[in-house]
């Protein structure tokens, strides 16, 4: 059990880490990027996130897997997961590419945690999910299609 | 009556004449249906209604179930349950066994009431035998919420509805007459998709057999939007075009212990995901 | 809005397998008020810091397309009894939350 005192200090201390994080971005990080998350059309999106020439982006065959289900039973809530086993794995991005702003989330990984995560997105339409892995300054793609009949973005009135 | 007997018999008459048997001559029929549109399948399936062939549906299921979205709703629920009431009591005095491994008697027919008591009605009453005011069957933050985190108690409880009286007989007879009647602009009976074709694809949907039904409510569509058994009963008479029954009235409470019955022997699972 | 995170922790050969929950409506900004029909505001959360005794490991970044009350499952190696993961989240509108969960 974590004494209250105790929790406290690690509240301000994970609290200090996000304010600190967001004034002096430190090696290897970078804030969460408006101009990548505000594109709206997936090339874009995907070279917003410094996979400037498409032609760079390398398939990542077995080393990324991409869980994901075949059809969605509802766009709100698909369950991914994304493991990457390619060494030095620093970011993980996460694009839905019809999804009104295709970049979903992104992941930034240091040596203290496996480049492994699982979330759960929303996906507007059937449509390719793409991850993108980068690592020592290669990026690399794996992608699977995920059919969507409920649309996720909750446009009822 | 010969004609008749052969229009009843081409189902022209009525897609499935309610069988003049007992509730458990009834519930085997309802199985016995079920065995040929879904050969091969074990009963313990039936709970996961419209997934129960898709292994990519379950898989989503297990997935969102594992840290369910709706944790908050359940949690605010657990927080109603365990709030003592203006005169000290709670919830838990009202209930056999301080409502651990209850649900699955409910529906009950009272013969002082003379009517069904369900396990949400059971917890209104509960509220107004200790002065405080009923809340509303289909509000998903007090009935909702309460109800999916009361009904967790009895999770993995078996259905075990009682028809022992000839009173209580006549009210399962009530369900099961609106079970089988065609309603709505779309003239469709409960029986109609669920019984004739509980297991067959309507377009790319699963229909889910009556049986694995009543035991998994109340439930997050979505994960998010909670509905309760009777507000499903509500929505489905919608989707029929017909005009719905209220949560709570005789009709649905009549209905609901004739489905629930039908779902004997199976466990108990509340707040659990649909899409 | 509740500010804390669920965690739901299991060790198995020093590796942390952390589920955890922020409980947040991560609202797009496409749906309507079913009364006033007006939009509701986007309101999510776009940044959240993973740290393992207070030193930050892991940096996430969500969108709108994150689904309501956001999950996260993630692996942390190297783990013993008594440290701590916790978890703290910023949102478009400023709010913020955190939450922590020790090691057995």
């Amino acid at each position: 059990m974590v004494s209250e005192a105790h929790q406290r200090r690690i509240f301000l201390k994970s609290a200090l880490a996000v304010i600190s994080s967001l004034i002096v971005p430190s090696v290897g990080y970078s804030r969460w990027d408006k101009n990548a998350y505000n594109k709206t059309e997936i090339v874009a999106s995907v070279q917003s996130v410094g996979v400037t020439n498409l032609a760079d982006l390398r398939e990542g065959g077995g080393k990324i897997t991409l869980l994901t289900p075949k059809i969605a039973e509802n766009g709100a809530i698909v369950p991914i997961t994304v493991n990457s086993k390619i060494p030095n794995t620093e970011r993980i991005f996460i694009f839905a590419e019809k999804n009104p702003q295709p970049l979903v989330s992104d992941y930034v990984f240091t040596p203290h945690v496996e480049p492994f995560v699982a979330s759960r997105i929303k996906m507007s339409e059937t449509a390719f999910v793409h991850a993108i892995v980068l690592a020592e300054g290669v990026f690399y793609r794996t992608a699977r299609e995920v059919k969507v009949t409920i649309g996720g973005c909750g446009e009822d009135s | 009556m010969r004609l008749l007997f052969y229009l009843a018999a081409l189902g022209i008459l009525i897609s499935q004449a309610p069988a003049r048997g007992s509730p458990e001559e009834d519930r085997q029929m309802f199985l016995d249906t079920y065995s040929k549109n879904l050969p091969d399948v074990p009963l313990s399936r039936y709970v996961h209604g419209s997934m129960m062939l898709s292994d990519d549906a379950l898989s989503q299921y297990d997935s969102i179930m594992d840290f369910p979205p709706f944790q908050d709703a359940v949690d605010s629920g657990e927080k109603i349950w365990n709030t003592p009431f203006k005169n000290g009591q709670n919830f838990s005095n009202c209930f056999e066994n301080k409502g651990v491994e209850i649900a699955g008697k409910f529906p009950y027919y009272d013969s002082d009431l003379e009517q069904v008591v369900t396990f949400e009605m059971a917890l209104n009453f509960c509220l107004q035998n200790n002065n405080e005011a009923p809340v509303d069957f289909v509000d998903p933050e007090t009935m909702g919420a309460l109800s999916a985190y009361a009904r967790s108690l009895s999770d993995g409880m078996l259905m075990q509805i009682e028809i022992s009286t000839p009173d209580a007989l006549a009210k399962y007879n009530d369900g099961k007459s609106l079970y089988f009647r065609r309603i709505g602009q779309y003239n469709l009976a409960c029986a109609s998709c669920h019984l004739t074709h509980g297991g067959h694809y309507f377009r790319d949907e699963l229909l889910s057999p009556a049986i694995g039904q009543a035991v998994h409510f109340p439930v997050f569509r979505g994960g998010e939007r909670l509905y309760t058994l009777q507000m499903r009963y509500q929505r489905c008479m919608e989707a029929v075009g017909a005009v719905p029954y209220s949560s709570g009235s005789e009709e649905l409470n009549n209905l609901e212990f004739f489905h629930s019955y039908l779902n004997n022997g199976l466990p108990l699972e509340s707040s659990v995901y649909r899409r | 809005m509740d500010k804390t995170v669920r965690f739901r922790v299991r060790v198995k050969d020093n590796i942390a397998n952390v589920k955890a929950m922020i409980f947040h409506p991560m609202e797009t900004g496409y749906r309507r008020d079913k009364n006033s029909k007006s939009i509701i505001p986007q309101h999510f959360v776009h940044t959240a810091i993973v740290a393992l005794n207070g030193k930050t490991i892991m940096e996430v970044h969500w969108s709108r397309s994150v689904s309501k009350n956001p999950y996260l499952n993630i692996r942390v190696p190297g783990v013993s009894a008594g440290d701590e993961i916790s978890i703290s989240w910023l949102d478009n509108m400023g709010q913020s939350g955190s939450g922590v969960s020790a090691i057995s």
